[in-house]
Parts: structure tokens; sequence; C-alpha cells
């Protein structure tokens, strides 16, 4: 068997190795597919379904879905497009997400992809939830309203830092995040530099005195798209 | 060649959108060439002189004063346009939508710490609250969106320039930003 896998990615020919999802092999051609649980340290989650792409005519997670030889996938259709925006709206309108004044806001991935999808304003009604704040610890909080079940955190914690802190407690609409103590964050081993505080890719865990250090202009998606990074890996054609 | 009229208004908001209207500095001058301003804060005109082409909204629907003005805006103007965080989602006044309106109102009011003598507004000149604050398009059809707290100058002026012109508004990626 060829070490070398060949797949067709918007019309446009590119390799995979063995083993790689399509979400890896489209980064290393440089093609970026919009992601949100995803994270490049941790095993796919494949639960927000950003990373949809059509494979073959058929819809699939490009974050779980191995990269095969032959495969025609679409990415920039219309149709996908809609999708990821709906996906996205539904995460701002299921949450509290106050932008103006969140720590986060700039280096936001949920902010970031929402910039990236032309989105102005979401289709849905806003639910505004009662969701809860741990602030029990004192270097570290976490904000539910802003929470996006995305489970980087949880697993980020099994995979990385090598203790289940963290997990889901409810289901469905209700499925939040917890620390795994009956005194919340400040009964569980949790600091600044654990994985699992630095994986979240919205303002959910925030660890304290770090807010609004960066200036409006020089964060992270001000000037660039998310996705800038991969797209810049393509090779010249 | 006839003006096209543009009416404004600020429900539950900070008057921080009209301030950007403003900060488009002297293209104003511009903007005045293009539009002729019907009832808006700007030129303190309270009440609609007839059909408007554009009407701006900033802030969201707190009280039954602003869902009556948000309905007579949507009457009055072709085009009606959400400005700011806070006529897109409620902003910073739907804060509140997560505490029970009787726990609001006592804590402002009654049990707050500077309170002295505390009693419940209930006059009948004020409008009466909602139960929550709701993001314009809630309530009446919102034609477009210009997010932002508060959008930029420049994402208002090419909007404004592309409607008025009827050519598609060049937004480019920074000036679309929800902060």
């Amino acid at each position: 068997m060829s070490d070398k896998i060949k797949f067709l990615m918007e019309g446009k020919e590119c390799t995979g190795k063995p083993g790689q999802s399509i979400l890896q092999a489209a980064d290393d051609n440089g093609v970026y597919i919009p992601r949100l649980c995803y994270h490049p340290d941790l095993k796919p989650g494949g639960s927000c379904r950003v990373c949809t792409v059509n494979v073959n005519g058929r819809n699939m997670a490009a974050c779980t879905t191995p990269v095969a030889d032959g495969m025609v996938i679409l990415n920039e259709t219309e149709e996908l497009r809609d999708l990821r925006r709906a996906l996205v709206e539904m995460l701002f309108i299921e949450g509290n997400h106050y932008c103006p004044f969140c720590e986060k806001s700039g280096n936001c991935e949920l902010q970031a992809l929402a910039y990236r999808l032309k989105i102005m304003a979401p289709r849905f009604p806003y639910m505004f939830p009662e969701r809860k704040l741990d602030a029990t610890h004192p270097a570290i909080f976490i904000d539910g309203n802003r929470c996006i079940q995305c489970g980087r955190c949880v697993r980020a914690a099994e995979e990385v830092d090598h203790k289940p802190i963290l997990g889901f407690i409810g289901r469905g609409v209700a499925m939040r995040i917890k620390a795994g103590s009956s005194k919340g964050l400040a009964g569980v081993e949790i600091g600044p530099e654990d994985a699992c505080v630095k994986v979240c890719p919205v303002g959910s865990i925030i660890v304290r005195e770090t807010a609004y250090r960066t200036p409006i202009g020089k964060r992270t998606y001000d000037h660039q798209p998310i996705g800038s990074d991969i797209e810049a890996r393509a090779p010249e054609s | 060649m006839v003006k096209a009229k543009i009416a404004t208004t600020s429900l539950a908001g900070c008057f921080g959108c009209h301030m950007s209207i403003l900060d488009i500095d002297e293209r104003i001058l511009k903007l005045a060439e293009l539009v002729e301003f019907d009832k808006s804060p700007i030129n303190d005109i309270k009440r609609f002189s007839g059909q408007c082409d554009v009407g701006l909204i900033e802030g969201g629907c707190c009280n039954h004063e602003n869902v009556e003005v948000l309905r007579a805006f949507r009457k009055r103007c072709n085009i009606l346009v959400s400005v700011g965080e806070c006529a897109l989602m409620g902003g910073l006044p739907a804060l509140r939508n997560g505490i029970p309106m009787t726990e609001c109102l006592k804590e402002a009011y009654l049990d707050g710490p500077s309170v002295v003598d505390g009693s419940i507004p209930n006059d009948p000149e004020l409008p009466l609250i909602l139960d929550k604050v709701y993001p314009c398009h809630e309530v009446v059809k919102i034609d477009y969106f210009l997010p932002g707290c508060p959008p930029s100058a420049d994402l208002i002026w090419e909007s404004l320039v592309g409607l008025l012109t009827g050519r598609e508004a060049d937004l480019p990626y920074e000036l679309i930003k929800y902060d």
C-alpha cells in the first residue's frame, strides 16, 4: 500500500498520510476547514459539526473521518457555509455571549469563526439562559454563560494533564461543564498552566488577572481571519 | 436630485452608536449632500415628517416606549438597520434578562446599598418596563445589521453609502467586529 493518499479537495489534487483525518490532511495542504471543538493536541471530539464537509456527495465531520484514496471533498459550497453559519449562530443564541466586555474578545475562536463566516446577526431568537459561574478558585474561573460545551477542556484534562478534573453533567441543551468536586473548582487541582485551561476556545475558562492586556488592534483575530495561518501553508500554484 | 431621508433613534442604548455616526468626521459633509435627516436626536426633530428611506436603530427594547418607537420606525422607514450590539442582541441592558424582574427592581429601588427611603417608580408617565430586553429583530423585521460596540464609523459610512447609492457595500474583514 502506498503511504500517500490522493484525494480531491475543491477540485484540487491533494495528498494525505494514512491515519490522518480529512481535517488534518486539509491543514497540511493549506486548506482551512472551519472547526471549533477540534484542537490539534487532542483527540477529535466530533461534537460541534462545524467542520462538516461534503465527501463523495455525503456530509461528514472532517475531524473524525479518516482521509481515504479517491475522496472527492467539497469545503466551501454555499450549502456548507450556511450550515456552518447556522451552527455558529445557534451557539451564540444558546449561551450568553456579550462580546463587548468579554475578556476573550479578539482572541475568541467562536467570535473569529462568526467573523470569518460573515455573521451579522443570528437568525434564531436569543434564549438568554440561566448559566452558572464557578468563581471558587483563587486563580481560575469558569463562566458557564460563555461555554459552548465543545469539551476541549474535558479532553485536555484527561489526555494532556492526565487528571480528569472536569466533566459534563446533564444532557442535551442542559449539558454543562463542571469541576469534579462538591466545592467546585476550588476542590480540584487546577492551575493556570494546565492544558485544560489553555484550550478553551471562548471566554469560559479564564485565568484571573490576565484580562484586557492586549490592546484592540493587536489581538489574534483583529486583522487576519481565523484559519489564515493554515491557508498560508498552501503550496504555490 | 431628491435627497434620501434618514431617521435615527436610540432605544435602550447609550448613544455610543450615535457618537460613532458622528465619528465619520468630515465625511458628514458628503453625507449631508446625500441625505436629509428626518426624526433623529442629531437634529432634535421629534416627529417624522413623512416616509423615510433609511432608519438607523440603536439599542434594544427594554420598555413599552422602545417598542412603540421601533414600530413607528418600521412603519415610516423603507429600510431599517439595527446598529450596534444592543440593537442586535440586547447588549449590556440584557444582562438583566437572567434575573427575575422583582429582584431587579428591588435591588435598584429598595435594597440597594445607596437607597434611602426607596420606592419602585410607578408614575403613569413612565413607560412600563418589559419582562426582558429584546433585540430589535425579535420585535419588528430588520433589514440589515451592523454589529459592534459601537460599529466603527467606517462600517457605518460604507454601509450607508452602499445603501444610498445602491451598490454593494465593500466591507473589509477588519470592519466587522462585535466589540
